[in-house]
């Protein structure tokens, strides 16, 4: 029988997403589409921009110069590939167990290993096109700084290509295997141990990167050691160090095919060997995927505990809030993003960790201000994220049920109020305890702002200010108003007593962060510039000491 | 044509599908009739080769669905109950795209997607987008894609909801003919009218198993239900004839 071609199974994908664009124009959107280009080219420019500055100035550096580029691209890359087996996981069960037209495709005579390629393709496209996007100023800056030429770009590209492909086929042989191991959907199993894998893949990534001797020069025994891990690969069983070894070979004008050949002959051999799973496991696998959602889930556990604990309230308001908690725990789709964001904090803490702080000797003015507000980004980033995930379209989610909500007697408020309640008290209680598990260290560092601050006596103690600000966002405290009202004193006072609790969580810290930063880079280029970059803290800074 | 052979399938230790065994010969318009979870969906989405059974094996034609999935495949056209269309393609675009996947092109195919349109009504909207078609119409052109290929056998899952009754008599009729010229549908409804007013013969599905199966008066004689309704004898092999009194069920209207 004559099968169809690659092309025209992916024809509809291709089709429809050429149909959005020209809705999109006949809307009226090229203003919008514009708009976008324009902010795409504008984060590209500053993306070059900053690392075309960075790369210049690490040239111009001798011995070292021509080692840390190939380090920081590598660097690059495998956080890339981390990012994108995560991300290959996740989309591959979408794509090939969970998308609608599987039905169609499944059930026609389209034979295995081209279903396979066009999932396997459309689970690549969907991923990676992001990371794909971001590797391009990165790597025009490179071929800028080492003046690769216009061939630079195609080969780049050769480069990437595979290491592409590479963690596509990872992603979906890793779906595969566990859409066959568990039982029915249990996506939610699923997608736990994909998270913790994944957590844990990430944190070992970086963990074997070694950052934190890249920072510290001053640890090895002297310039060569430094060198001799420089010009090591960082992790050579990597494709990223592959894709990052033959960009650099070309740009340092010593051509090596190996890198190139270990990129394509191991894809090729990648795909070959999750075609062969796939044949393998697939229909089982998908089968298993059919056989719907848990069945027999009585909800009682809920009712007996939230639903005891909500007994004060109007049984609309008490069935709203229940229902919405059940769903989220039953609904596995909003889980993989929560999932994200979690291990994108575990990253973060875990670098904090290892930023070179915690030795005993006294730490830069610079490093404490930086550690202070990186983790007020976080806490805005966090909140930022969840309550425009999942907050903020909370109502319009109703979507298709909104003729039962519409056509019952339900008041809306009691709508709104459950919405409200049950985004902010998880988000309250989150904001409380997360940085409480991590970062108290940290949070202190905050409070001693304020104390480097006086101690300098700059004028208005810019650790003072910040505080100040960080308190006044915080929103829903009555702590701030007092301080507002008895003035400076008072808070300096209010400070002593309160100690430890000068910590940086607050709901609201998102909307005031970028004034705060302002004041903040201005208040530190005083510091710096009274008293040189070096200046250290009076004494060290016990709450920084291991 | 469709030959079902101790058909299991189990989700978890749930028996969706109780061995069952079924002949489906060439030429037959079979009705598979059943209550809401009796199994007749599960039963079809194994006979369309996207279930895999627990147990037993699925013929067609003489091709095992899961042995030799394209040849078998090739001799079928399945609707399912809630089927899903990409509404960003246009109609045509849609049925050309389905006709691909059966190795099917060029003017042969224009022609058939024409002709299929015209039957179906649906030529003035050909070039209009999925997404802009109504339920019924989404419907009709389900039906046509899965007639594109000139199967030999249809399975069809629920084929009348959403259609209006032109449409509904016209589906009778084209399956009427089909069977007429040798080919073989094989359907699931609710609809106990259609399935007495269609179907050469019928299964009656219930947790699983079939608890009647032949013509519809062979099902009598064999349950000895004199000249009852098709919906008499459904709820009597079903249980549904011990409902609770109507009054009883709705409450006083205050």
């Amino acid at each position: 029988m004559k099968q169809p071609s690659l092309a025209h199974v992916l024809q509809p994908k291709w089709r429809t997403a050429l149909q959005r664009v020209r809705e999109e124009r006949a809307r009226g959107g090229t203003g919008k589409l514009i708009i976008l280009a324009l902010v795409g080219a504008g984060f590209w420019a500053g993306v070059f921009g900053v690392l075309y500055r960075i790369l210049k100035a690490l040239r111009a550096v001798e011995e070292l110069g021509p080692l840390i580029p190939g380090k920081i691209l590598g660097l690059i890359l495998l956080s890339f590939i981390s990012i994108l087996v995560l991300s290959n996981v996740i989309t591959a069960l979408s794509s090939f167990f969970l998308a609608k037209d599987l039905d169609l495709l499944v059930s026609a005579p389209v034979d295995w290993l081209r279903l396979y390629l066009a999932k396997l393709g459309e689970t690549l496209l969907h991923s990676s096109w992001m990371v794909a996007l971001m590797a391009v100023p990165i790597l025009a800056a490179y071929g800028v700084v080492f003046k690769g030429g216009v061939l630079f770009g195609l080969y780049a590209l050769l480069a990437i290509i595979p290491m592409l492909v590479l963690p596509a086929v990872l992603g979906c042989a890793v779906t595969l295997v566990l859409v066959n191991i568990f039982p029915a959907r249990r996506t939610r199993d699923l997608l736990s141990i994909i998270a913790l894998g994944a957590a844990g893949g990430v944190i070992l990534l970086f963990r074997m990167i070694r950052p934190e001797q890249l920072a510290r020069p001053e640890g090895f025994r002297n310039l060569l050691d430094f060198v001799i891990l420089l010009r090591g690969p960082t992790s050579p069983f990597l494709p990223s160090e592959w894709a990052s070894q033959a960009i650099m070979g070309y740009l340092r004008h010593e051509l090596d095919p190996l890198p190139l050949l270990l990129l394509w002959t191991t894809a090729a051999a990648f795909v070959t060997l999750g075609a062969v799973l796939h044949r393998a496991l697939y229909a089982q696998g998908f089968t298993k995927a059919q056989e719907g959602a848990e069945r027999f889930i009585r909800g009682g556990l809920w009712r007996w505990t939230v639903g005891s604990l909500l007994g004060w309230l109007p049984v609309a308001k008490r069935e709203f809030v229940l229902k919405d908690i059940k769903l989220f725990f039953r609904d596995t789709t909003q889980w993989s993003q929560l999932i994200l964001l979690a291990v994108l904090i575990v990253v973060y803490l875990f670098n904090i960790q290892a930023l070179p702080l915690h030795r005993g000797e006294p730490v830069g003015f610079f490093y404490v201000n930086l550690v202070s507000f990186l983790n007020l980004g976080l806490a805005g980033f966090v909140l930022a994220s969840i309550a425009a995930r999942f907050i903020f379209p909370a109502v319009s989610l109703e979507g298709r049920q909104m003729w039962l909500l519409r056509s019952s007697p339900l008041d809306l408020r009691a709508l709104l109020w459950s919405k409200y309640w049950v985004g902010t008290l998880p988000l309250l209680i989150g904001d409380r305890l997360a940085p409480e598990l991590g970062e108290q260290d940290f949070h202190r560092s905050n409070v001693k702002l304020i104390a480097i601050g006086q101690e300098r006596g700059t004028d208005i103690a810019p650790g003072g200010v910040i505080h100040l600000l960080q308190m006044i966002v915080r929103g829903q405290e009555v702590r701030p108003v007092g301080h507002l009202r008895s003035g400076l004193a008072a808070f300096q006072s209010q400070q002593a007593r309160d100690g430890e609790e000068g910590d940086v969580d607050s709901g609201f810290h998102v909307i005031c962060y970028f004034p705060v930063v302002i004041i903040w880079l201005w208040t530190t280029r005083r510091a710096s510039e009274g008293q040189g970059r070096q200046t250290l803290l009076p004494r060290p800074c016990p709450s920084l000491q291991t | 044509m469709i030959r079902l052979e101790n058909l299991t399938k189990l989700y978890g230790s749930f028996v969706a599908v109780d061995d069952i065994s079924l002949h489906v010969p060439r030429g037959i318009l079979f009705g598979c009739l059943g209550p809401n979870g009796a199994g007749k969906t599960t039963t079809l989405r194994m006979i369309a080769g996207i279930l895999r059974p627990t147990q037993g094996r699925v013929l067609l034609g003489g091709d095992d669905v899961h042995v030799n999935p394209l040849s078998a495949k090739m001799r079928l056209g399945f609707i399912p109950d809630r089927p899903f269309v990409y509404d960003k393609l246009t109609g045509a675009e849609f049925l050309r795209f389905v006709a691909g996947l059966y190795g099917q092109e060029g003017d042969s195919v224009e022609r058939r997607i024409a002709e299929l349109l015209e039957v179906f009504e649906l030529t003035s909207w050909k070039d209009e987008l999925v997404e802009a078609y109504s339920h019924g119409m989404r419907q009709k052109l389900i039906i046509s894609s899965a007639l594109i290929h000139r199967p030999e056998c249809i399975v069809v899952d629920e084929p009348m909801v959403g259609l209006d009754p032109k449409a509904a008599r016209l589906l009778k009729d084209i399956f009427r003919q089909f069977v007429e010229r040798g080919g073989t549908v094989l359907m699931s409804t609710h609809t106990l009218e259609v399935a007495e007013a269609m179907c050469d013969q019928i299964a009656i599905i219930q947790h699983g198993k079939i608890v009647a199966a032949g013509t519809v008066s062979d099902v009598r004689r064999q349950h000895k239900a004199g000249d009852a309704s098709l919906e008499e004898l459904f709820l009597k092999l079903t249980g549904g004839a011990q409902i609770r009194e109507l009054v009883e069920v709705l409450g006083a209207v205050r």
